[in-house]
């Protein structure tokens, strides 16, 4: 991790050392502009314009099935929705499976973070190589891989596991909300681990290697160190990556989408956002999802770097 | 430095097989059943009984090749010509965050965290009502666009932390010589960045190449529809056919690419995503 404390660009040294300060001072300012500024207001008008124009679509009663019919009705999209049990079981349902995913995924990916730090030279690339293969695989390509496993006619998982208690050959993955989300989620945990693993190996590489071998020295066993040594050197690291699959995961469409639909009470919040805007044409209401899973992730945020002191603007403009 | 003993050589070796089974096994669980004849589909093992190619038939020269190689073709051209501008707009804005000082370098940087966070969902409704108005849905453009929301606040981010680490002390010796700042940027620093640019280019065409909330959502035909898109919309070769042999082999088609990037460039994209990440 990088010091959050901002070293003063060179740039500036540069300019105070010549004469004619200010001149070139403008001249850095104005290229500085010109370079950032196209990325800048790319960036704004693929978010910032659409997410207002939800805002406003928002207010709406707006159906495209229906485009005269087009009338305000100020916050009326929103009581709707909150009162609406669909969305609430749908945003439990995406909570859960954001919980599980980064949980499950912050152990697995901390152990194949270690793996790929301390790995022998001689395997190293190949383990570095396999890790990056289901980062890099398409979501969808690995959704249907997860789920033509386990899929009553195609699937092999019934008849390896018919051991075990409650699988047999009839066992319908996917006509259940718990089993589906246990399908849903081992292909987000599959796919997204090396994400985080990666993250966390970059956090690892940043541990001191004089301090773990101070405490091996001093008798530390292997635990005490991960405890009081190299957990807390990277608790930054952590904090980040927990954040970033955490918004990730709360975003969660596509395994969903291919599995089950949303059906058997597995649809999660973008889902919904998609099938009332998309699906049933009502921009309104869509919109209306849309803003509110918005203001789901803007919290989301707001609590990990208030609560949890999760500095990215630090590790931004950091160095 | 210690020795590596057989023992550790065991244990590694037994490591690596765990992991190697962990990332691969799906992969190979779809490869396997890309090739399963449609009669063998239900066989319930995860080998084919015959290897059989049948599937890639179908859909590289048999009915369903309309389909896939035009959704392979848009993947293919918009993936690429989105990856293409995020990069170029990206190195501009990291050369300046690295190396210029002009007020707003954090309001950029800040900017490309918030995108890079946004619920792409939430952009999907008002992009679908607008590019209906004005034309662009289902079209190339229509999703060129907004992929930019992916690609670019990731490559802003790993080009930043590469530049920061370029020996800027060439383009100082360059603008001494009298090049100007853009002089000096061009031929001092644009070789030095080449493979920083280069692995920023690999990870957004991974993105790019993933989406699948904008290809569903802003296509409605052939003309546009990206192949995750596309696989969704699969069907057997008749109606009493599940598509499931198809979509497999479709989905090995649209991974050879993602499997030979990673085989080629392991170093630089595992130094890129955790240069970026962290530091960016």
């Amino acid at each position: 991790m990088s010091t959050p404390v901002d070293t003063k660009p060179s740039g500036r040294r540069r300019a105070d050392a010549g004469v004619g300060l200010s001149e070139r001072r403008k001249a850095e300012r104005r290229l500085g502009w010109m370079l950032a500024g196209p990325a800048f207001v790319v960036m704004l008008m693929v978010t910032l314009y659409p997410i207002l124009q939800a805002v406003w679509d928002s207010l709406f009663n707006f159906r495209l099935t229906a485009p005269g019919d087009k009338s305000f009705i100020g916050l009326q999209n929103y009581g709707v929705i909150l009162t609406d049990p669909v969305f609430l079981r749908d945003l439990g349902v995406t909570s859960l499976i954001t919980v599980i995913t980064v949980v499950v995924e912050l152990i697995l990916g901390f152990a194949l973070a270690l793996v790929m730090h301390k790995a022998l030279k001689s395997v190293r690339g190949f383990v570095r190589t396999a890790i990056l293969v289901p980062y890099g695989i398409i979501t969808v390509v690995s959704a249907f891989a997860w789920f033509y496993a386990f899929d009553i006619n195609s699937g092999f998982i019934n008849h390896w596991f018919d051991w075990l208690p409650g699988i047999s050959e009839d066992t319908n993955w996917f006509a259940g909300t718990w089993t589906s989300l246990f399908v849903i989620m081992a292909s987000e945990i599959w796919k997204t681990t090396p994400f985080i693993s990666l993250l966390l190996l970059a956090g690892l590489a940043q541990v001191p290697d004089e301090l773990t071998e101070a405490a091996e020295v001093d008798g530390a066993t292997w635990w005490q160190r991960m405890q009081r040594v190299i957990l807390p050197n990277m608790k930054a690291a952590i904090m980040v990556a927990v954040l970033f699959r955490a918004l990730d995961a709360f975003r969660i469409f596509d395994n969903v989408y291919i599995m089950t639909n949303g059906a058997y009470g597995t649809e999660v919040l973008s889902l919904l956002a998609y099938r009332t805007s998309i699906g049933r044409l009502e921009i309104g209401l869509g919109s209306a999802i849309s803003v509110l899973l918005f203001l789901c992730v803007l919290i989301i945020c707001f609590v990990a770097i208030k609560l949890f002191k999760v500095d990215l603007a630090g590790n931004q403009g950091g160095k | 430095m210690k020795k590596t003993t057989t023992k550790t050589r065991l244990i590694w070796a037994g490591i690596t097989v765990v992991v190697a089974v962990y990332a691969l096994f799906p992969v190979f669980s779809i490869l396997a059943t890309s090739f399963k004849e449609p009669s063998d589909l239900s066989n319930g093992k995860l080998l084919p009984t015959n290897w059989s190619g049948v599937n890639y038939e179908q859909i590289l020269v048999g009915d369903a090749q309309g389909l896939f190689l035009t959704s392979l073709r848009n993947s293919i051209g918009i993936t690429l010509i989105s990856t293409a501008i995020a990069v170029v707009l990206a190195t501009l804005c990291a050369y300046a965050i690295a190396r210029l000082d002009f007020p707003g370098k954090k309001l950029v940087l800040t900017t490309a965290l918030a995108v890079s966070i946004f619920p792409v969902i939430s952009i999907v409704t008002p992009l679908f009502n607008v590019w209906r108005t004005i034309g662009l849905y289902d079209t190339w453009l229509g999703l060129i666009i907004p992929y930019l929301s992916l690609t670019l606040p990731i490559s802003i981010w790993t080009l930043a932390a590469f530049f920061r680490q370029i020996p800027w002390e060439l383009e100082q010796a360059a603008q001494v010589d009298g090049a100007t700042a853009w002089q000096a940027f061009r031929k001092a620093i644009v070789p030095l960045a080449a493979p920083g640019v280069f692995t920023t280019a690999i990870i957004a065409f991974f993105i790019a190449w993933n989406d699948f909330v904008y290809g569903i959502s802003l296509t409605s035909t052939e003309a546009a529809r990206p192949v995750p898109a596309a696989l969704a919309f699969f069907t057997g070769a008749s109606q009493f056919e599940s598509p499931t042999g198809a979509i497999s082999a479709a989905a090995i088609i649209v991974t050879i690419p993602v499997v030979l990037l990673v085989l080629g460039f392991q170093r630089q994209i595992v130094s890129g995503l955790t240069q970026g990440a962290v530091k960016g």
